[in-house]
C-alpha cells in the first residue's frame, strides 16, 4: 500500500470510526479513520477548526479534563487497548502517551524538577534513578549540554526554544509509547524551530510521533505520513511525499498549493 | 484618509483636540494624587495623633503589666496575649477551611447553578456586618457548642468572619494559574490530587497567603463581634486554656475610652499604637511571603 520500507511498516495504533462532540453538541470530529505508524511522524494539517488538535488531543484523553465532552468510536493500540474504552483510565492512557503543547509551559519548578515531574507521578523517589532519567530525558531532548551546570536554576529563565525543549525532555523522561505534538514550533523563532525539528528527526526512531502542524513546509519536512483533514473529516491519509506530489483528493490538492486554508 | 496640511484648518482642528485631550489626561493626574496625598494625611494625622497621645504611656512595663483601675499602673498583657491567640485560633481554623473550600469549588465542583449560587453567597458573607458574625457567635459557640465567652469562641467567631475573604483570593490565586500549566501536569499522568498538592496549592499560596494575612489584620481590629460574645474587659490574669475568658486589645481600649480619668486616654492610644504595630508587622509578613512565594513564578 506504501511504498517506503514496507516490510519495516508497523501499526502502533488504529483510529477507529471516531466521533467527537465538544460539549454535547459541537460534532468536532467525523467518523476518522487513521493508521499511525510505529516510530513514523504522522503529521496531521488541514485549515484553522479543521479538527486536527481536536483529534491530537483524544490520544491522550485531554477531552476528560473538561464536562459535556463525548468520544464515539475507538483507538486501538497494538496491544489490543483502546484508548477511548469506557473501562480504560485517562490517567493510564496519559502515562503511555505524553503530550508537547503549543506554547511551551513549564512549571515554576527548577529544570530537574520540571523533567522528573512525570517520574515522581510514577511514585519514582530513588534519586540516583531520577538524576539518570532526567539526563537521558534531556539528551535525548538536546538540552543536556546546555543545562547540565544549571539544572536547579528555574526553567523560566531559559529561552522560549529552551523551555520548549525542556517540555520535551518532560514528555520524554517517562519512555512514553507515543509522542504528541500539539504545534510545537508556533511561538518559536526560526532557529528554535529548525533545532526543533531536528530532534523530531532524530526522536522517531525511539518513539512514535503525532505532530499537528499549521505549517505546510513543517509537515513536508518532519513527516513521514500526512493526514490531510478539513472541516472534522478526514480528506486523506497518505505518505507525505504522496501528499505534497500527487494527492488523490481536489481539496488536499488545493490546500497544500496553497489555494486555501 | 490623507494626512492634513500643515497649518491647515483640518491640522489645527487635529491639534486642538490633542491638546485637550492631553489636559484631560494631566488633570486627571493631579486629582489622583491629590487623592493619594490626602488619604495619606488622614492615615498620618490619625497614628500621629495616637503617639503624641499614647507615647508617653507606651514602655516595657505597659506590655507586661495586667490592667488596673489606676490608669499610670495599667498595661495590656492579658490583651495582647489574649489578642495573639484568638488571631492564631481563627487562622487555624479559617485557613484549612477556606482554602479547602476554595479548591473544592475550584476544582471539583460542577460548574452549574448551584456553584454559582454558592459563589454569589461567599462574595455576599465577606460583606456582612461583623456583628452579625457576633449573633451567630453567641447562638452557636457560646451556648449551642457550650463553649461560653472564652477564647475558643471568639476565634471561631472571628474564623467565620475571614473565612470568606479566605475563600475569595484563594480562588483568585487559583484562577490564575494558566491552564496550560495545569495541562501540563494532567498530560503527564497526573491524578486530581497531585495536581492539586504539586502544583495548584503550591503556586497559589501566595495569594492566598497575603488574603489571609489581610483578613487577620482585620480581624485583630474587631470589637463588636467580640462584645457580642461576651469579652471581658477587665482581667488580670493570662488565659489557662481555650475555655478561659479572654480579652483583646481593642476591647481594651474600647473600655479605657469610656472612662471619665483623662489619663486613661493616654492609656487607650497606647494600646492603639500596639494594634497598629501588630497590623502592620503582619502586613509586612504577607508582603515579605508574597515576594518569597512567587518569585519563582513568571507566567
Amino acid at each position: 500500500m506504501y511504498n517506503q520500507n514496507q516490510t519495516e511498516l508497523l501499526k502502533k495504533a488504529e483510529v477507529d470510526k471516531l466521533d467527537f462532540f465538544y460539549d454535547g453538541t459541537v460534532h468536532a470530529l467525523k467518523k476518522i479513520n487513521m493508521p499511525v505508524f510505529d516510530r513514523k511522524v504522522t503529521a496531521m494539517i488541514g485549515p484553522s477548526g479543521c479538527g486536527k488538535t481536536t483529534l491530537l488531543r483524544c490520544f491522550n484523553r485531554m477531552h476528560d479534563l473538561y464536562p459535556g465532552n463525548r468520544y464515539e468510536g475507538d483507538i486501538w493500540t497494538d496491544q489490543g487497548i483502546n484508548l477511548l474504552g469506557r473501562k480504560v483510565d485517562p490517567i493510564e492512557v496519559r502515562m503511555r502517551v505524553s503530550m508537547v503543547f503549543q506554547k511551551p509551559n513549564p512549571f515554576p519548578k527548577s529544570i530537574f524538577e520540571n523533567v522528573a515531574y512525570g517520574l515522581r507521578v510514577r511514585g519514582e523517589k530513588n534519586r540516583a534513578v531520577l538524576e539518570q532519567k532526567v539526563e537521558e530525558a534531556l539528551q535525548n531532548a538536546a538540552l543536556w549540554k546546555e543545562v547540565k551546570d544549571r539544572l536547579n536554576d528555574l526553567a523560566s529563565n531559559l529561552s522560549g526554544g529552551q523551555q520548549q525543549r525542556l517540555c520535551i525532555a518532560r514528555a520524554l523522561a517517562t519512555t512514553p509509547e507515543i509522542l504528541l505534538l500539539d504545534e510545537p514550533t508556533s511561538a518559536l523563532d526560526p532557529i528554535a524551530t529548525a533545532s526543533i525539528e531536528e530532534l523530531i528527526g532524530d526522536l522517531k526512531e525511539r518513539v512514535t510521533i503525532l505532530i499537528v502542524t499549521h505549517s505546510m513546509q513543517q509537515a513536508a519536512r518532519v513527516s513521514d505520513f500526512t493526514a490531510f483533514m478539513y472541516m472534522g473529516e478526514m480528506v486523506e491519509f497518505n505518505e507525505t511525499s504522496q501528499i505534497f506530489t500527487q494527492p488523490a483528493q481536489q481539496q488536499t490538492a488545493d490546500y497544500v498549493s496553497g489555494r486555501f486554508g | 484618509m490623507p494626512l492634513p496640511n500643515k497649518n491647515s484648518e483640518d491640522d489645527l482642528k487635529l491639534k486642538a483636540k490633542i491638546a485637550s485631550s492631553k489636559f484631560l489626561d494631566n488633570a486627571f493626574q493631579v486629582i489622583g494624587v491629590v487623592t493619594m496625598i490626602l488619604a495619606i494625611l488622614v492615615l498620618g494625622t490619625l497614628i500621629a495623633k495616637l503617639f503624641i497621645d499614647g507615647i508617653a504611656q507606651l514602655n516595657f512595663d505597659f506590655l507586661t503589666k495586667f490592667p488596673s483601675s489606676k490608669a499610670a499602673k495599667a498595661g495590656v498583657y492579658s490583651a495582647w496575649v489574649g489578642s495573639l491567640i484568638v488571631i492564631l485560633l481563627t487562622a487555624a481554623v479559617a485557613v484549612p477551611l477556606g482554602v479547602g473550600a476554595a479548591v473544592y469549588l475550584e476544582e471539583y465542583a460542577e460548574k452549574n447553578w448551584f456553584a454559582d449560587f454558592i459563589e454569589v453567597n461567599v462574595t455576599n458573607l465577606a460583606g456582612v456586618p461583623s456583628i452579625i458574625y457576633g449573633l451567630l457567635g453567641l447562638g452557636v459557640f457560646k451556648y449551642g457548642l457550650g463553649l461560653g465567652s472564652s477564647l475558643a469562641a471568639a476565634g471561631l467567631t472571628l474564623a467565620l468572619l475571614v473565612l470568606p475573604v479566605v475563600i475569595v483570593t484563594t480562588r483568585e490565586g487559583i484562577r490564575a494559574i494558566p491552564g496550560n500549566v495545569r495541562e501540563a501536569a494532567y498530560a503527564l499522568g497526573a491524578t486530581k490530587w497531585q495536581v492539586i498538592w504539586d502544583h495548584i496549592l503550591p503556586y497559589s499560596m501566595g495569594t492566598t497567603l497575603t488574603g489571609v494575612i489581610v483578613a487577620l489584620s482585620r480581624a485583630l481590629g474587631e470589637t463588636a463581634p467580640l462584645i457580642v460574645i461576651g469579652a471581658v474587659n477587665f482581667i488580670a490574669y493570662l488565659p489557662e486554656n481555650l475555655l478561659s475568658p479572654f480579652t483583646v486589645l481593642p476591647i481594651q481600649m474600647f473600655d479605657w475610652v469610656g472612662r471619665p480619668d483623662p489619663a486613661f486616654q493616654q492609656n487607650a492610644a497606647a494600646a492603639g499604637i500596639v494594634i497598629i504595630a501588630m497590623t502592620l508587622g503582619m502586613n509586612a509578613i504577607a508582603i515579605y511571603l508574597r515576594y518569597y512565594l512567587r518569585r519563582s513564578i513568571k507566567w
